[in-house]
């Protein structure tokens, strides 16, 4: 694989560290000088100098020929023009963005980049995973579609204990996937009542995942 | 005309007096306070403390019911980004964008974006006056 990585900061630093490890072509690209010569004395010849927003930078980067371009700098807008002048110029067949500001998320892909990490969100659902009931804990997020993995227990507060999944209301794109009762899991229908100490494991995307929130827990 | 300007550097700050002046509402964004002290002590708009990449911010703004929507900031990415949320999500009717680089102003201009390039119109009008046409200069 030929990926180019545009920023040489920490994150691009080690990212190109492991592709390389891992047998693949790396290119990175990053603007400042002093941070290019030490990226090469550690990894090699394998930096060009220059702004990886400017489609002349990013055409003498061999973008057309690249299986990937991942855009790592420290700010969400230049990962933005990055990604789209590579996809949009280089018809770049994979572009990936890095986020800080989570909200970024659901922007880019308005704008047409669906492949964003954010860093933020990441340690966020560690940081959930932590909490005490009444958080509906984010565990996947799957590569398309807006699709989030979603968990929460149970416990008597929760008003919908007793009730039938079919009574709930449940949003059309949200699914309870599997309940974990007595550590069994039960597939539910929608016949199924909701018991206290019921960990539910759903399906939703993240536009619909404060609604779910509100039905299970409000 | 309810304007909303991003960025109160020299373009901005004078682009937020002409409107005024012309009648128009106008709110004026910058990260830095200090740059509102360019607006002079009579501008009569309004100006906010914030980023228009956030849309946090450019809701507080208005920017569901702005009719206009300005991107000068220094840095082009950043007003490639807000003018692409301007138009794209929050469909405002018209969008403009100050971009220095010229190739950038090009990729973006022909993904739809209004665009304009100092950079381009200053070497034109420098040629002018070096080759003895008459400079243009806007009153």
């Amino acid at each position: 694989m030929y990926a180019i990585v545009a920023g040489g900061g920490k994150i691009g630093y080690y990212l190109a560290k492991e592709l390389v490890e891992q047998g693949h072509e790396v290119l990175v690209i990053e603007k400042q000088r002093l941070r290019c010569r030490l990226i090469e004395e550690e990894l090699g010849n394998i930096v060009m100098e220059g702004d990886a927003a400017e489609a002349s930078v990013l055409g003498e980067a061999g973008s057309e020929r690249a299986d990937v371009i991942v855009a790592v700098t420290g700010d969400d807008e230049d990962n933005l023009v990055i990604c789209q002048v590579a996809k949009k110029r280089f018809k770049a067949p994979r572009a990936v963005a890095r986020i800080n500001n989570p909200k970024n998320e659901q922007i880019f892909r308005m704008l047409g980049i669906d492949a964003t990490v954010s860093a933020t969100d990441v340690i966020l659902g560690v940081l959930e995973q932590e909490l005490p009931a009444n958080a509906i804990v984010p565990l996947l997020r799957l590569r398309h579609g807006n699709v989030i993995v979603v968990e929460t227990v149970l416990d008597q507060k929760s008003p919908v204990v007793g009730r039938q999944i079919r009574e709930l209301g449940l949003p059309a794109d949200c699914t309870i996937a599997v309940l974990i009762r007595n550590e069994m899991p039960i597939f539910p229908t929608g016949d199924t009542r909701l018991a206290a100490g019921d960990e539910v494991i759903a399906l939703t995307t993240s536009q619909t995942e404060a609604r779910l929130r509100d039905l299970l827990w409000a | 005309m309810y304007v909303i300007i991003m960025g109160c550097g020299r373009v901005g700050a004078r682009l937020a007096n002409l409107l005024a002046r012309d009648g128009h509402e106008v709110l004026v964004l910058d990260i830095d306070s200090r740059a509102f002290n360019r607006l002079g002590a009579d501008f009569p708009g309004r100006t906010m403390l914030g980023t228009a990449i956030d849309v946090d911010v450019l809701r507080k703004a208005g920017i569901e019911r702005a009719d206009a929507f300005a991107a000068v900031t220094q840095g082009d990415n950043r007003n490639i980004m807000a003018s692409q949320i301007a138009k794209h999500i929050f469909k405002v009717p018209k969008v403009v964008t100050r971009i220095y680089d010229p190739i950038r102003q090009d990729t973006y201009a022909a993904l739809g974006l209004e665009t304009i390039s100092p950079t381009v119109i200053g070497a034109a009008a420098l040629m002018d006056a070096l080759l003895g046409s008459p400079a243009k200069t806007e009153p």
